[in-house]
């Protein structure tokens, strides 16, 4: 479980956050939803100690983040795994060595051993078959689910996903989130999504936080997003003639 | 002001190069890897470039002797001469600039934007030291590409002075000995060593703080090459009047 507590961050005197609270809940998919310019992205780098809070407090799991000592902080890192939204997988490296990347990095054991656990991901994400190839040589959905592969292999606490089914076909972009999804609930972690792909709030929003202008504007989830008067959410969120129809229909109980 | 700032940065890159290590096992599969990139594949054309270049400077010398008063033998001195103190180590070093200086760059600036760096800064480790220390140590080892250089200039000038039928080979080798002096040497590897710094930090700090997109990288490309090269002369300046004067 992540805390954020009245979380302030400005940029050049701009106030980029005003004060945000939420918890981000264990084995729930929990997204952040808002604009472009709403924050998201800075709140999401503050969570992973990349931008140091104004105010305010991040706890991992009951302790605040500027509490860690820095072997404390080293230890969290390796308890973050991260899908960026472009994959970031390495180019040089095989799908194989992307995934062995963090083990080869953070354990000891030996080859054999590390390797049986990235065949262990890769199987995971149906990956299988595909370990020799480097990441030009593969799908863009297929390079997030190395992403995913990379980012699990060390079985972390928090899994951090920014915009993880971006640039995708809708069909590919469901499998993304119901992989990430099941992996959330399988190891029991706590996940949370940046995202402004409205398929993913209604099929995967367990837990969902709305962002406006550095503000929570609001907080819910897939079921209450259909019910909720709150115009700046429906506005953002049934911007499209195709979701006004969903959830017309959804409100005359079809 | 931008140009204050660009050196204190570059400085405090320099300070996280240095910083909170990788992994040895990890670090010493990367630093071979550098060696091959940086150093191996490099050998070819500077030894190219270096055979022709002292062919050239003997026939130049040898064709400006016009005077019958100066021995032949000045060809072979001003060759070992120039090829020594100037040609292998500076000329190549900005050869280099162009060639290693633009790969460092390009390769960690598309690291840069394609958001590689975050993912190497995400899992807790330290990008500057795994991205810019293997190459520092890498370029080690470039002095034994400018002592090829050195000897490929030389056997070059031989071969244009000795086939082009401008000195005999005996005087060659006599004018390759005449007033040698070791401290030459001390003094072109010590500015080497220096350059091989500079060729690996600097194209390093313009790919690793480059903003924007792929068209930003090319540009970033172009940009250390020029300030590389700068560096390497005003570097290079320095050293002679404090080695040589």
């Amino acid at each position: 479980m992540i805390e954020v507590k009245n979380l302030h961050k400005a940029f050049e005197g701009e106030e980029v956050l005003k004060g945000i609270d939420f918890v981000f809940e264990r084995g729930k998919t929990n997204l952040i939803i808002g604009q472009s310019g709403s924050g998201k992205s800075v709140l999401l780098k503050c969570m992973l100690g990349l931008f140091v809070p104004d105010q305010g407090s991040i706890e991992y799991d009951g302790k605040p983040f500027s509490e860690f000592s820095e072997d404390e902080k080293k230890d969290l890192s390796k308890q973050i795994g991260m899908v960026f939204q472009g994959g970031a997988l390495f180019d040089s490296m095989t799908v194989e060595e992307n995934v062995l990347f963090p083990l080869r990095m953070f354990t000891k054991q030996s080859r054999n051993k590390l390797m049986k656990r990235v065949q262990e991901v890769l199987k995971r994400v149906n990956l299988e078959g595909s370990e020799k190839k480097y990441p030009s040589e593969i799908s863009g959905g297929m390079q997030k689910r190395v992403s995913i592969a990379r980012a699990i292999v060390n079985r972390p606490k928090y899994l951090f996903c920014d915009e993880p089914n971006s640039g995708l076909d809708p069909k590919t972009a469901t499998v993304i989130d119901n992989l990430i999804q099941e992996i959330t609930r399988e190891y029991d972690i706590t996940t949370i999504i940046i995202t402004h792909d409205m398929n993913s709030v209604l099929e995967i929003g367990e837990n969902i936080a709305f962002l406006k202008d550095g503000v929570l504007a609001w907080k819910g989830n897939k079921d209450m997003v259909f019910k909720t008067e709150d115009e700046s959410v429906t506005d953002f969120i049934y911007s499209s003639k195709l979701f006004k129809k969903v959830r017309t229909a959804q409100l005359k109980g079809y | 002001m931008n140009y204050l700032h660009s050196i204190g940065e570059y400085f405090l890159m320099l300070k996280g190069v240095f910083g909170r290590m990788t992994k040895r096992s990890v670090l010493k599969d990367l630093i071979f890897k550098e060696i091959d990139d940086l150093i191996i594949s490099s050998i070819g054309i500077v030894a190219f470039l270096s055979f022709f270049i002292g062919g050239v400077v003997a026939i130049q010398t040898a064709l400006n002797l016009t005077n019958p008063l100066i021995p032949k033998t000045l060809v072979a001195y001003a060759a070992r001469q120039s090829v020594i103190l100037e040609f292998a180590p500076t000329f190549i070093s900005i050869i280099m600039a162009g060639k290693v200086g633009s790969y460092i760059t390009s390769s960690i600036g598309s690291m840069n934007v394609t958001e590689q760096i975050d993912a190497l800064e995400v899992m807790g480790i330290n990008s500057l030291n795994y991205l810019i220390f293997p190459k520092v140590i890498a370029m080690l080892t470039y002095p034994f590409v400018i002592a090829i250089s050195m000897f490929l200039g030389i056997v070059g000038a031989y071969t244009a002075a000795v086939l082009g039928g401008f000195v005999g080979p005996d005087a060659f080798i006599e004018g390759l000995q005449n007033d040698f002096d070791p401290f030459h040497l001390t003094y072109a590897f010590v500015k080497t060593f220096l350059f091989a710094f500079i060729l690996a930090t600097v194209p390093a700090y313009h790919g690793y703080y480059m903003k924007g997109g792929a068209l930003e990288v090319g540009q970033a490309s172009t940009t250390s090459f020029v300030w590389t090269s700068v560096v390497i002369i005003v570097t290079n300046y320095i050293v002679t009047q404090l080695l040589l004067s």
